[in-house]
C-alpha cells in the first residue's frame, strides 16, 4: 500500500493541499449543457463544429496534425475543420454524416456535450435522437439561400422534443457581405415560421464559421450586431430548464438487499424532490409509506432531486420491485394502459396498427399495440393527412394501449415520464420513439386517473391547465364567429408587456378609446384592477406572477370568445406565462406588445410611486428594479417610449389591429 | 460534499454512470466488468460501488491479461479484488496463443493488443457474458464519437456502425438473440479530465504509474516506450532513463509514456489541462493507420 497515493473511498483532506482543494472546487463548480446541432447538408454545421473547438482551444496537437494531413491527402486548401468532426471513414469518403456522434469541450465556465445530427431528408430519427438529450438547439441557416423547408423541420422536431432554447445561426454571412438585411429577413421569416410552434425562447446569431465571425470572436465584420457570440450564449444560457422539480417520480430501477434488514429502491429521480419523513405511495399496487432514509455511498442525503442516481428506504415493508414507482401521495401521475403520444418511427419496416410491439416507459416493459393513428404529421408543411400506418422518418400522432398500465405524465410536463420507446419483438431493434400528449380520454373516464386530479399540494398551480391538455372546450351556445359577424369586427387579444412606468396602460387605454370610438367591441384589463379581485389571493413570487397571469389569460379568453377586442396591460415578466396565454388563442389571434424604455426613465415616471418604494427598501422583487424583466423574442410589436410618441404608437397598433 | 453544486457536470456524469450500472444489472443475467488497472476502469469501479452501496457488486470483473503488464497494475488489481470481496475473471492471451487461438506477432513492432480481441471474446462466450461494461469513452478517438452506451454486438462479437439502435433520453434496449451479447459504456460522456478530477475529487488511490517515476524507456516514432522484456527494442533504439508517466495503461508493448514531473493528482491535472496531445496520440497502436481504431472496433475491439 506504500505506494498508493490515496486509498480508495476512503477521504483524507488533509494530505491534499489548499491549493490544490480549491483548483478542484473550481472546476467541481462548472455545469453541463448538453446541446444538439442541426442543418442541411452544406450548411456548415461540421464547420462550425470544428470552429467552436478549435477557436474555443480544445483541439489537440495530434489531432490538427491528422486533419492537416488528411485536407492534404484530399487536395484541399488551408485545414478543413470540418474534418475534425467527421466520424467514420465510409462517411468521410462520401463526404457526409450519417448518424448521431456526440463531441466534447469544455471552457472555464461550462462542459458541453455536443449531438451533433445530420439534416438529411431521411434522417428525421437522427435528430430526434440527438434532441431527446439536449437543452439547446443550434439550428443552422445558409445565408445564401435563406430559410429552407429543412430548417424548419428542424425547428419543428426541437419543438416536438421540447427543447428549451433554440438558437438560429444564420451562417456564411461572408458568401453575403455581411449584410445585416440578408439576416433580418432570415430572422423574419423564422419568426413567422417559429410561431406555429412550441418554443420558448429563439436566439438569433449571424455568423461566419468558415471566416470565425460571431462563433467564439466578435470581429469587426457585423458592427450592426450587438448580441452575443455563439459560444458566449452557450455559456451563459439557462441550464436545468427541462427539469420538473414539482412531480416528485422515482422510477425503481433495482431493488438492492444485502442482507436481511436492509431494503433499499434504487434509481435516478426522474423529477421533484423528496426528503426522509416525506409521505408516498407506490404504483401499482398504491400502498403508503413514509421515507426514512435517502441512501448513497457518500452518506445520508437530506434531500435529493431530480437527476439524482439515489437509494431510498422506507418505514413499512411493502414488496416493491423494478417497474414500480415511487411518487407522492397527493401528487401522483396517470395510471393508464391506454394513452395518445407522438410517435417517430425509426425501423426501416413500417409501424402496423394491432401489430405486437414491447413498450419500455421509465423501467417498465410491457406489450403493447398502436391502436390508432390519429393523423400523420407532415414535418414540412405542419399539416396533418390521414394516415394508416407510419414509415421510417415519419411522425404522427397515435393511440396506444399496453398490456399492463403505465404510470404516465405528459411530455410537456415530464420528459423521463412523458417519453417512451417501442421495440420489436423479432427483431429486437427500437424501432419508435414516444412523447406522451395523454391518457386517452376513455382510459381517463375508466377512473384510473382521478387521483391525478385531486390535491395538488406540491405541484405548481399554474400547471392545472396541463394536467387536461386535451380537454375539448364545450363549444358556445352562441358561437364566437356569429358574435364576430354582429359586431362585423374580429375578436383579438392585445397584450401589452413592460415594467412599471414604460408607458402600457397609457398606450393600451388611448388605444381602446380610438378602438371604441370606432365603433369596436373592447375591454380593457389592468394589472392593478384584477389584483383586487379575483387574484386578490395572490402576491409577487414568481409562483403567484405565474398564476395571476394563468388567470387573465383564462379571462382574456372568455371575453375574445365574446367577441371583444380584449387589451390586457400586465407587467408578465416571464416569457413562457405569456407564451401560455398565446397558447390558449387561435393562431393569429394574440399578438404581443412589448413596451420597453430605459430603466432610468421608467424611474423619473414612477407613476405608481413603486420605484421610490422600492429605493426605500419598503418593497421588494419590483419588476424593473430589483427583479428582471423578459423580454419577448418575438413580440409582434416593440415600442420604445424613449423614442416613439404615445400618438405615433397608438397610430402604429391601430393599422396593425385593422390588418389582423 | 459542502460547496459541490447540485448541478456540476462530476456530479451529472456520476449520476448517469450509476444509473448504466444499475440498467445492466437488472437487464441482464450475467455481466462482467472490464477491469484492465486503468484508470478509466478504476472510474468504473467506483461507479459500481456507489451503484450497489450498501449492498455489493452484484457482478464479476472480468481482466483480459495480455501477458505484457506493468507490475503495477497487477499488484494493484489484485488488492482492490481483496478489499471489495469482488470476483475476478482473467482471461488469457497467452493461453490463446498456446491454444493456437492466436498467432504471436513477430518483429520489432509486435503487440499483443490485436490479439486481445480473440482472447476476449473467447472469454466472454466462456463465462457466457451477456453485458460488458468497458470504460471507452467517446472522447478518445474519433470513431468512438458515434458509439452507444448500450452498443450491441452480434454473435461474432462484431460491431457493425449501421446497425446500431438509436438511443433516446434515458432508455437503453438491452434485448438481444442468443449469443449475442452488449458493450456498455458508463464513461460514455466523460472525457480524460473529467475522470482525472473524478479519481481526485473522490481521492481514489491509482497505480504508481501514472504518477511521475524515473524509468529506462526509448523512443519510437515520437512515442516513449518502457523497456520491458516484451519490447523488441531495436539496436539503433537508444536507452535512457526519464522521468516520466503513463497517461494511459494498456499493453506494455504499445502504451507510450509521457514526459512528465506530475507526481501528484493535482500535477496531473494542470498537465491534462495544458497538454497539446491526446491521451491516445501516445498510443502506438493508433500510429498505424489514420482509421486504425475503427478498424478494429469493427472486430470486437473493447
Ligand atoms: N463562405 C463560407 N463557407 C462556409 C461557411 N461554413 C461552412 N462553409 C463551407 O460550406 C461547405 C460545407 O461545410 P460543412 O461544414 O462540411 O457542412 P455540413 O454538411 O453542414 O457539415 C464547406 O465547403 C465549408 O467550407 C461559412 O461561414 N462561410
Amino acid at each position: 500500500m506504500s505506494e498508493s497515493k490515496h486509498l480508495n473511498g476512503e477521504k483524507d483532506m488533509s494530505k491534499k493541499d489548499q491549493k490544490e482543494t480549491e483548483e478542484l472546487s473550481r472546476y467541481l463548480d462548472m455545469d453541463l449543457l448538453r446541446f444538439t446541432t442541426a442543418g442541411s447538408v452544406d450548411d456548415g454545421k461540421s464547420t462550425l463544429i470544428g470552429r467552436l473547438l478549435y477557436d474555443s482551444k480544445s483541439i489537440f496537437e495530434d489531432q490538427m496534425e491528422a486533419i492537416e494531413k488528411s485536407s492534404r491527402s484530399s487536395g484541399e486548401e488551408g485545414v478543413n475543420l470540418a474534418l475534425l468532426t467527421d466520424g467514420l471513414k465510409a462517411e468521410r469518403e462520401q463526404k457526409i454524416t450519417i448518424d448521431v456522434a456526440y463531441r466534447y469541450f469544455a471552457t472555464p465556465k461550462r462542459k458541453f456535450i455536443i449531438a451533433d445530427t445530420p439534416g438529411h431528408v431521411q434522417y428525421t430519427r437522427n435528430m430526434v435522437t440527438g434532441a431527446s438529450t439536449a437543452e439547446l438547439a443550434i439550428i443552422l441557416v445558409d445565408a445564401s439561400k435563406g430559410l429552407l423547408t429543412q430548417s424548419k423541420r428542424h425547428a419543428f422536431i426541437s419543438s416536438l422534443l421540447q427543447i428549451p432554447h433554440l438558437v438560429v445561426a444564420v451562417n456564411k454571412m461572408d458568401l453575403v457581405d455581411y449584410d445585416e438585411e440578408v439576416f433580418s429577413s432570415i430572422v423574419s421569416d423564422f419568426r413567422k415560421f417559429a410561431k406555429k410552434l412550441d418554443v420558448d425562447q429563439i436566439t438569433y446569431i449571424p455568423i461566419s464559421a468558415l471566416k470565425g465571425d460571431n462563433v467564439v470572436n466578435n470581429r469587426e465584420n457585423m458592427s450592426w450586431y450587438n448580441g452575443p457570440t455563439l459560444l458566449h450564449h452557450l455559456e451563459t444560457v439557462k441550464v436545468d430548464a427541462s427539469h420538473n422539480f414539482i412531480d416528485f417520480r422515482l422510477p425503481v430501477q433495482y431493488v438492492i438487499r444485502p442482507n436481511q434488514n436492509f431494503r433499499g429502491f434504487s434509481g435516478r429521480i426522474a423529477s421533484g424532490r423528496i426528503h426522509p419523513g416525506d409521505e408516498v405511495m407506490v404504483l401499482p399496487s398504491r400502498m403508503k409509506s413514509r421515507i426514512s432514509e435517502i441512501v448513497t455511498r457518500d452518506g445520508q442525503l437530506d434531500e435529493a432531486l431530480a437527476g439524482d442516481s439515489v437509494t431510498l428506504t422506507i418505514e413499512d415493508e411493502i414488496d416493491i420491485s423494478r417497474g414500480d414507482m415511487i411518487v407522492r401521495r397527493n401528487n401522483v401521475p396517470t395510471v393508464s394502459s391506454e394513452f395518445e403520444a407522438y410517435l417517430c418511427w425509426m425501423d426501416e419496416e413500417a409501424m402496423e396498427k394491432g401489430k405486437n410491439y414491447l413498450i419500455q416507459h421509465t423501467s417498465r416493459t410491457a406489450q403493447a399495440f398502436v391502436d390508432d393513428v390519429i393523423y400523420r404529421m407532415n414535418v414540412d408543411s405542419l399539416s396533418r393527412e390521414d394516415a394508416e400506418r407510419l414509415e421510417l422518418n415519419e411522425i404522427g400522432r397515435v393511440r396506444i394501449k399496453t398490456s399492463t398500465p403505465l404510470f404516465i405524465d405528459s411530455y410537456k410536463l415530464n420528459q423521463k415520464t412523458g417519453s417512451f420507446i417501442l421495440i420489436d419483438p423479432g427483431t429486437n431493434r427500437s424501432v419508435g420513439a414516444g412523447m406522451i400528449r395523454s391518457a386517452s380520454t376513455a382510459a381517463a373516464r375508466n377512473g384510473d386517473s382521478i387521483e391525478s386530479s385531486l390535491d395538488t399540494k406540491d405541484s405548481e398551480p399554474g400547471k392545472a391547465t396541463e394536467k387536461s391538455p386535451d380537454v375539448v372546450w364545450e363549444s358556445w351556445n352562441i358561437p364566437r364567429e356569429v358574435r364576430e359577424k354582429r359586431n362585423q369586427h374580429q375578436a383579438h387579444v392585445l397584450w401589452f408587456t413592460g415594467i412599471s412606468g414604460s408607458g402600457k396602460s397609457t398606450i393600451a387605454k388611448e388605444l381602446e378609446r380610438k378602438l371604441w370610438g370606432k365603433g369596436r367591441q373592447t375591454i380593457l384589463l389592468d394589472g392593478d384592477q384584477l389584483r383586487h379581485g379575483l387574484s386578490g389571493d395572490l402576491g409577487f413570487s414568481p409562483e403567484d406572477r405565474t398564476e395571476n397571469i394563468r388567470r387573465v389569460g383564462h379571462l382574456a379568453r372568455l371575453f375574445f370568445e365574446h367577441g371583444n377586442i380584449v387589451l390586457c396591460t400586465f407587467v408578465s415578466p416571464f416569457r413562457k406565462d405569456r407564451e401560455a396565454v398565446r397558447a390558449l388563442l387561435p393562431e393569429g389571434r394574440f399578438s404581443e406588445i412589448f413596451v420597453t424604455c430605459e430603466p432610468e426613465t421608467a424611474q423619473d415616471r414612477d407613476p405608481k410611486g413603486l420605484y421610490a418604494k422600492a429605493k426605500s427598501g419598503e418593497i421588494r422583487g419590483l419588476t424593473g428594479f430589483d427583479a428582471g424583466h423578459e423580454a419577448p423574442d418575438s413580440a409582434e410589436f416593440v415600442i420604445d417610449t424613449d423614442k416613439e410618441s404615445v400618438e405615433e404608437a397608438v397610430e402604429r397598433l391601430l393599422k396593425g389591429v385593422d390588418a389582423a | 460534499m459542502e460547496g459541490r453544486q447540485r448541478n456540476s457536470h462530476l456530479k451529472q456524469l456520476e449520476d448517469e454512470g450509476i444509473y448504466v450500472m444499475r440498467e445492466v444489472a437488472a437487464q441482464f443475467e450475467r455481466p462482467v466488468l472490464l477491469f484492465s488497472g486503468g484508470k478509466d476502469s478504476i472510474c468504473m469501479f467506483q461507479l459500481a460501488l456507489k451503484a450497489f452501496y450498501p449492498g455489493r457488486i452484484p457482478f464479476p470483473l472480468m481482466h483480459i491479461d495480455t501477458g505484457h503488464n506493468f507490475s503495477e497494475t497487477i499488484e494493484y488489481r489484485d488488492r482492490l479484488v481483496e478489499k471489495y470481496g469482488v470476483d475476478l475473471l482473467v482471461g488469457s492471451v497467452q493461453k490463446s496463443i498456446d491454444k493456437g487461438r492466436v498467432r504471436e506477432e513477430t518483429g520489432p513492432e509486435a503487440s499483443r493488443n490485436a490479439l486481445q480481441t480473440v482472447t476476449l471474446l473467447d472469454t466472454l462466450k466462456e463465462y457466457q457474458v451477456d453485458a460488458a461494461l468497458g470504460g471507452g469513452r467517446r472522447d478518445e478517438e474519433k470513431a468512438r464519437a458515434k458509439e452507444r452506451f448500450f452498443s450491441h454486438r452480434d454473435a461474432f462479437g462484431q460491431w457493425d456502425p449501421k446497425n446500431q439502435r438509436p438511443e433516446l433520453w434515458n432508455l437503453f434496449n438491452g434485448r438481444k438473440n442468443q449469443g449475442e451479447h452488449f458493450r456498455v459504456f458508463p464513461l460514455s460522456n466523460w472525457t480524460e479530465m473529467d475522470v482525472w478530477q473524478y479519481i481526485a475529487q473522490e481521492g481514489i488511490e491509482i497505480p504508481e504509474i501514472y504518477f511521475a517515476h524515473q524509468r529506462k524507456v526509448f523512443n519510437r516514432r515520437g512515442v516513449w516506450l518502457a523497456d520491458t522484456e516484451f519490447v523488441n527494442r531495436q539496436p539503433e533504439e537508444k536507452l535512457e532513463t526519464r522521468t516520466v508517466r503513463f497517461r494511459t495503461i494498456g499493453d506494455a508493448t504499445c502504451t507510450g509514456a509521457v514526459l512528465s514531473d506530475a507526481s501528484t493528482m493535482e500535477e496531473i491535472i494542470q498537465e491534462v489541462a495544458t497538454a497539446r496531445q491526446t491521451e491516445r496520440g501516445n498510443r502506438h497502436d493508433d500510429k498505424r493507420s489514420e482509421t486504425a481504431m475503427e478498424d478494429r472496433k469493427k472486430q470486437g475491439y473493447f
